[in-house]
């Protein structure tokens, strides 16, 4: 749920009510089936546009939220080796932000007003970025299974119908895929340490577990669902789906290691789906409502931000200049 | 603030600071990226600045900071014309006007028969 397909149930209601007109819808559907991308100036229903900004603007606030955990550990990197890849690593998280802003305001939504939604708590990111860093291992498990995580989502979610957001996504998960690197290069040098390095990677593992469940957010059996927006390329592919794929690629490369996660249900069975304890769904409720260990931080530290470079924009802001749309 | 970051506990941040809205924007600016000698200029994306000196900054930031770059263009959004979506059926019969393209002229068969003919 990087940015999440889910609907809530009010959205999902109105989506089935909301009167477009047939010519449009139909043409507009058939070039999505033809496999074709819709630009910026198209026509597009009411509910497209808005089910996308709410997307791709949760996408661009977990990218610039999502840097603040690690950006903590940049001054206690361990080496100068790995403090260079974790500072390029955390300026890519923020352009990624700024490719997603730039793709949700073609829909119509300016950069101000998401920034403004993400500090009055009415945008959302995701989860994941509610809770803390405690050790080195935790960046380590960051750069490795979180963007794992999201690499999985985005992948899928760059065959997408909306043309901006596709190719914004290609070029984050081109840049991500150094990411996972590394943080795979962080995790193996851990997990073939010393007790000490084994032991805080465990503890890591533990602790995240959890939350990267979590991270595709409710069982499809529990999710509202819109046909619409699988026929219309918003959503392509089932949080049980995602979840399922990320598993398979990334639990044997934990276990290789011979770290374990703390779950003793998690297992593939015969027909090649992962199972697992159910994580506790009242707990990512409780998160996403703002009850997360550190949800109220990277607020306030957002706001933080906000305020203080406040006089620089306004020094640099030349009040004959009108806001423009971005073109693609 | 609860915070396991050192440099966050000494901003000692409240947690209900109101935030005043901020309205304005910066300039929208489209971003061409040239990646080698040689090839063609191509958008890449959009960047927010507040002029144009500060778009090729941004730009670099976001746009060139791995591979190969061999310069940026930033243009304001505001100055870039296009046709509209609606038009696009205007380049609909364009593929059809196969006769500019080379692979329409075919003269062999009508060479092999020539000379068949005249070997008679």
């Amino acid at each position: 749920m990087y940015g999440s397909t889910n609907l809530s149930e009010e959205d999902a209601k109105r989506m089935n009510s909301t009167v477009e007109d047939p010519e449009k819808l139909e043409a507009f559907e058939s070039r999505i089936a033809r496999g074709e991308k819709i630009e910026p100036q198209d026509w597009m229903p009411v509910e497209y546009r808005k089910q996308l900004i709410r997307m791709i603007e949760q996408h661009a606030h977990s990218e610039i939220v999502g840097a603040l955990p690690e950006g903590t550990w940049i001054t206690r990197a361990p080496n100068f080796r790995r403090k260079l890849a974790l500072i390029a690593k955390v300026q890519d998280e923020i352009g990624h932000g700024q490719l997603l802003y730039s793709a949700a305001e073609t829909l119509g939504k300016t950069r101000e007003e998401m920034l403004n939604d993400l500090l009055n708590g009415k945008s959302k990111y995701s989860n994941v970025f509610n809770y803390p860093a405690k050790t080195w291992a935790d960046i380590a498990v960051i750069g490795f299974l979180v963007d794992g995580a999201a690499i999985v989502n985005q992948v899928i979610n760059s065959k997408g119908s909306y043309g901006p957001y596709c190719r914004a996504l290609e070029r984050i998960c081109y840049e991500e895929s150094f990411h996972l690197k590394q943080g795979h290069d962080n995790v193996v040098y851990l997990a073939t340490g010393t007790k000490h390095q084994r032991a805080i990677l465990q503890d890591a593992i533990n602790r995240w577990y959890v939350p990267l469940l979590h991270f595709f957010g409710p069982p499809d059996k529990m999710s509202a669902h819109s046909e619409k927006l699988m026929k219309w390329k918003v959503k392509l592919a089932s949080n049980d789906d995602m979840r399922n794929q990320f598993l398979d690629q990334y639990v044997p490369k934990i276990w290789e290691l011979d770290i374990t996660f703390p779950d003793p249900n998690l297992k593939k069975n015969n027909d090649g789906i992962w199972e697992f304890s159910d994580p506790d769904w009242n707990e990512f409720k409780r998160v996403i409502n703002g009850g997360g260990p550190c949800n109220a931080e990277r607020i306030a530290v957002r706001k933080f931000a906000e305020e203080a470079g406040r006089w620089v924009r306004q020094a640099l802001m030349n009040p004959t200049e009108k806001y423009v749309v971005p073109l693609a | 603030m609860e915070t396991l970051d050192p440099r966050i506990k000494r901003l000692s941040l409240k947690p209900s600071t109101e935030v005043e809205k901020t309205n304005s924007h910066l300039i929208t600016y489209e971003v061409f990226h040239q990646e080698k000698r040689g090839k063609h200029v191509t958008h890449v994306g959009v960047v927010h600045a507040s002029n144009p000196e500060m778009a090729l900054l941004m730009a670099k930031e976001v746009f060139g900071r791995r591979g190969k770059t061999t310069n940026l263009w930033v243009v304001k959004t505001s100055d870039v014309y296009t046709f509209s979506s609606e038009d696009e059926d205007m380049f609909e019969t364009t593929p059809e006007k196969t006769f500019r393209d080379p692979a329409y002229y075919k003269v062999r068969d009508r060479i092999e028969k020539f000379q068949n003919k005249s070997k008679v």
